[in-house]
């Protein structure tokens, strides 16, 4: 081992470094949501976070209603409580695929702007095959914690103008 | 196996003879059926529902909408007045404009640039006397009988309608005196702004969302929210409004104290969850805004309009059938200007109630979708509409009735000669 201090310098590292976190984040998140683990999604995201998921025709025209809309974490652990305790709905195979994260920058407190792709394929099982549900992109502002990476904004912009009958599980 | 035409309507579609104690699947299921529905109700003597005034604030504005599967142009003339025509090229059939919404001083067809102004009239043909003395339309083509396929319009507190019918009764007698009440309670003068869309389709008939709307009873039983929450109870103070002809409805609610239901009441319903609670209960808040002594109001405007005043979170929705298994809804989620930002805010929260992915909204969606299931799988026989026989048909003050739905399906026979 070397005794030399680490090039801290090196920006193309840390920016490596960064965007493999991120993608590591993304796919826990993925395999959270892929297991219905609802409870352990909600925990992905800060106090205050932002999360929403709205159509890509809504978003380009700045219009401002969700088809989920959650303003703090609070919102985000209803959603999950009502979708496991509550709500009815068939049961489901859903596989998300997450790729093409861009890094886009650093705000001035730290948090780190990204987005990404992403699919959510759908199985029904009355139905032989996976239909594509959504596909979208993430826009995100993460938020680094002393536990790591956590969501403080996710707001899922989806292109397809049609949701395929509901969406009963988050994206 | 039996090879031949299949029997006409007179002997396939019998109703069956306890009258409108039942519904028979064909109703739902056969494409001829569909097919007539088309002509006699969504092209027949009907107003639908085609956009909100908010959409098209500027002359020049247009959507793309439909009229049943019908797609057509909504726009705002120079002159300020809205026209609904055929999304149809009159030259060759070309469904010309391909935008959701835009703005333009006329349509013109991209295959062959014949151009109409924004009321359908045909305002130009290239080469109409052709090149060099050659080709060209003939000397005596009339541009007067070539424009677009123009609908009849009306609208009402910044609603939009259209009809095929040249004749049709003005909206307030359409309606009738009872659902006029209820939608100008929601529509109460102060100008729309548009929150957002939400469209989804729905592998169901596009009646059983009227029905959905009409049968109070799966409210107090499907919906957790609604139950838990006291937004919509067995017992609570309500009412299931039919106009006279039985087409309309409005499913109306007062909120209640969910913790004041009765312990018998609770037994009954399995949604009810005891000790609930959320982290965030105040989106579940209703500001009453309203005059009105309901805090929900759910409108089934026949045939293709709902408009929801589900507390404060408002919005219409639009039925767009695309066949006998399966219809697309179109919402648009509206507030009022004069909305401060917390106001704007609140309704945004609310929303999660309703649309696709909507606490209620979803299993709405789910459970139609398991009715058609049920026809397709298990077909040829039918449903039981038996709820509150002290009322035959129409209005009913007890949320255990089907009541409504009988009415509607005794305007639906008559329209339909079945």
């Amino acid at each position: 081992m070397l005794d030399a201090p680490a090039p801290q310098t090196d920006s193309r590292i840390a920016a490596l470094l960064l965007h493999h976190e991120i993608d590591q984040f993304n796919a826990r998140y993925a395999a959270a949501l892929d297991a219905q683990r609802l409870t352990e999604w909600t925990e992905m995201f800060t106090e205050d976070a932002f999360y929403l998921v709205t159509s890509r025709e809504n978003a380009d025209r700045s219009l401002l209603i969700g088809l989920i809309y959650c303003e703090g974490r609070g919102m985000i652990r209803d959603r999950a409580f009502a979708l496991e305790k509550t709500a009815m709905f068939a049961p489901r195979y859903l596989r998300h695929i997450i790729g093409n994260l861009i890094v886009l920058g650093e705000d001035p407190n730290g948090d780190i702007r990204a987005q990404t792709n992403y699919v959510v394929l759908q199985v029904l099982f009355d139905r032989p095959d996976a239909t594509l549900h959504q596909v979208g992109v993430y826009h995100d502002i993460f938020h680094r914690t002393e536990t790591g990476l956590k969501l403080r904004e996710r707001r899922c912009v989806y292109d397809n103008l049609l949701v395929p009958n509901a969406l009963c599980l988050p994206v | 196996m039996n090879d031949g035409p299949p029997p006409p309507h007179e002997t396939r579609h019998i109703w069956p003879a306890e009258g409108l104690k039942r519904v028979p699947d064909w109703v739902y299921t056969d494409a001829a059926v569909y097919q007539r529905e088309v002509e006699r109700i969504f092209h027949g003597r009907t107003w639908n529902y085609v956009a909100l005034e908010a959409e098209l604030p500027s002359p020049g504005d247009f959507i793309r909408s439909n009229v049943g599967p019908t797609p057509v142009v909504v726009a705002r003339g120079p002159d300020g007045a809205i026209h609904v025509v055929e999304n149809r090229c009159a030259h060759r059939g070309v469904e010309f404009c391909r935008e959701l919404a835009g703005n333009t001083k006329e349509f013109v067809c991209p295959y062959h640039q014949w151009t109409y102004a924004l009321n359908g009239t045909l305002r130009a043909v290239p080469f109409r006397r052709g090149v060099a003395g050659k080709g060209g339309m003939p000397a005596d083509f009339d541009m007067a009988a070539h424009g677009l396929t123009r609908l009849h319009v009306t609208t009402h507190r910044g609603v939009v309608f259209a009809s095929y019918a040249a004749d049709m009764e003005p909206l307030a007698d359409y309606l009738g005196p009872e659902i006029l009440r209820e939608f100008e309670a929601t529509f109460d003068g102060r100008r729309l702004t548009i929150l957002g869309h939400y469209r989804h389709t729905l592998p169901g008939n596009w009646k059983l969302y009227h029905e959905n709307l009409k049968d109070p009873y799966h409210a107090t039983l499907l919906h957790t929210f609604l139950v838990t929450f006291g937004l919509l109870v067995a017992g609570n103070k309500s009412l299931m409004l039919t106009d006279a002809t039985g087409r309309h409805g409005v499913m109306a609610s007062a909120k209640s104290d969910a913790t004041k239901i009765a312990a018998d009441l609770r037994g009954e319903m399995r949604a009810y969850k005891e000790g609930m609670t959320l982290a965030e209960p105040r989106f579940m808040d209703f500001i009453d805004e309203f005059d009105s002594p309901w805090s929900v109001t759910m409108a089934t405007i026949w045939p293709n309009l709902i408009v929801q005043r589900e507390m404060n979170t408002l919005g219409i929705r639009q039925i767009v059938p695309t066949g006998p298994h399966e219809f697309i809804m179109k919402w648009t989620m509206f507030g009022f200007e004069g909305d401060d930002d917390a106001m704007t805010r609140h309704r945004l929260r609310q929303g999660n109630l309703m649309g696709p992915a909507g606490f209620l909204g979803l299993e709405d969606n789910e459970a139609i979708k398991f009715v058609q299931d049920g026809m397709q799988r298990v077909p040829d026989s039918e449903h039981v509409v038996e709820l509150d026989p002290q009322t035959p048909y129409g209005t009913s003050d007890t949320l255990i009735s089907e009541a409504a739905i009988r009415g509607m399906y005794r305007h639906w026979r008559e329209v339909m000669e079945l």
